[in-house]
């Protein structure tokens, strides 16, 4: 049976189908068969973050229709073949899937895979209790701003509310420099305040458009960016392993502290 | 404006994280104390059937509501009593 874990965050444009493709395609590196359901449904952008846009023929809407069978819609990535990706339909609206017909796609997928990973559409209405019903898991996303920390609280009261006890906290877009000069709050100050165990910490970074752009998630590449780096981590915690969080302060002192640690390791650091 | 120019000059920049954590706080204990009127209706009608068994109260005059401030939140009632009502296994 799979662990089925929804990532929501309540604000757009924190990062959570960034999160959701990076932590599937980790996962599926970590051996594990992964499933990632697009639930944005009429907004889907998981396909293109994932670089499988061109390959999409059908989506859940079809399966619940009976227009085709679900591995019909079921879209395997070439890189990595235990990646599967259900694609959302993209000329539809939110309602058009019920909270049932969510289940339901849940139920026929569960015993194939390992982990079914649910991207969540922002806000808190229809769309969002839809994707939340068959998770027993959840990652909030959040950024250390105040609008992303207030919807992250506001959602995570939902969760509980609908019984997902087990809710990890990510901290997506933290630029340390700015924690330094004191003008962000930490990964410390949101924890506190959200009061939820951390799972991981994304460093903000030029890198991630860069990758979204081309359609390959950060993990793919050969030699991993910081937030690249962050992300296998947190897959690795995900999956109970126990690994220190990076000291972000330390990556971002400018190109001369960098030179040093390439040519000194990081005990120069 | 003179007095601003040496602020600027000579006062450090304390940030403005402490800022939004303190705003922060503030509008969650807002949002978190917040009850839906269902809710907050159905307890007023327990507590009032409990407190109805000891007293008898002054049914027209009574206040429920939900107080937030800086420091805590609090469920206000002002039930005015208009007899003790005489313990019944006594």
């Amino acid at each position: 049976m799979a662990r089925v874990i929804v990532v929501t965050s309540g604000k757009g444009g924190v990062g959570k189908t960034t999160t959701t493709a990076n932590l599937g395609m980790a996962l599926a590196q970590l051996g594990y068969q992964t499933a990632l359901i697009d639930a944005d449904i009429g907004l889907r952008n998981l396909d293109l973050l994932l670089g499988l846009e061109n390959r999409v023929i059908y989506t859940a809407l079809e399966v619940l229709s009976g227009e085709c069978r679900l591995d019909q819609a079921l879209i395997k990535d070439k890189r990595q073949p235990g990646l599967t990706l259900l694609p959302a339909a993209q000329n539809r609206n939110k309602d058009s899937i019920t909270g049932e017909q969510m289940q339901y796609l849940v139920n026929l997928m569960e015993k194939d895979y390992n982990y079914i990973l649910i991207d969540c559409p922002a806000g808190i209405e229809t769309g969002f209790h839809n994707a939340i019903g068959p998770a027993n898991e959840a990652i909030v996303v959040t950024t250390p701003e105040i609008a992303a920390v207030r919807d992250a609280d506001r959602v995570i009261g939902l969760l509980e509310a609908k019984g997902i006890k087990q809710i990890g906290l990510l901290v997506n877009r933290l630029r340390p420099q700015m924690v330094k000069a004191n003008d962000m709050m930490s990964v410390a100050d949101v924890k506190e305040i959200l009061a939820i165990p951390l799972i991981g910490v994304i460093p903000e970074d030029e890198c991630v458009i860069v990758s979204t752009n081309r359609g390959e998630p950060l993990v793919l590449d050969k030699k991993l960016s910081l937030p690249g780096i962050a992300f296998e981590h947190t897959a690795c915690r995900l999956d109970g392993q126990q690994i220190e969080f990076l000291d972000l302060q330390s990556y971002s002192r400018g190109p001369f502290k960098r030179l040093r640690r390439f040519f000194l390791g990081s005990s120069a650091s | 404006m003179i007095t601003e120019f040496f602020e600027r000059l000579f006062v450090h920049n304390r940030g403005s994280r402490e800022d939004v954590k303190r705003r922060l706080k503030l509008v969650l204990a807002h949002d978190r104390s917040t009850l839906n009127a269902s809710t907050l209706e159905k307890m007023r009608k327990e507590i009032l059937v409990v407190v109805s068994k000891y007293v008898e109260l002054d049914t027209d005059s009574l206040e429920f509501s939900i107080k937030t401030d800086s420091k805590m939140t609090a469920l206000i009632a002002n039930l005015p009593i208009r007899r003790i009502l005489e313990p019944e296994d006594s």
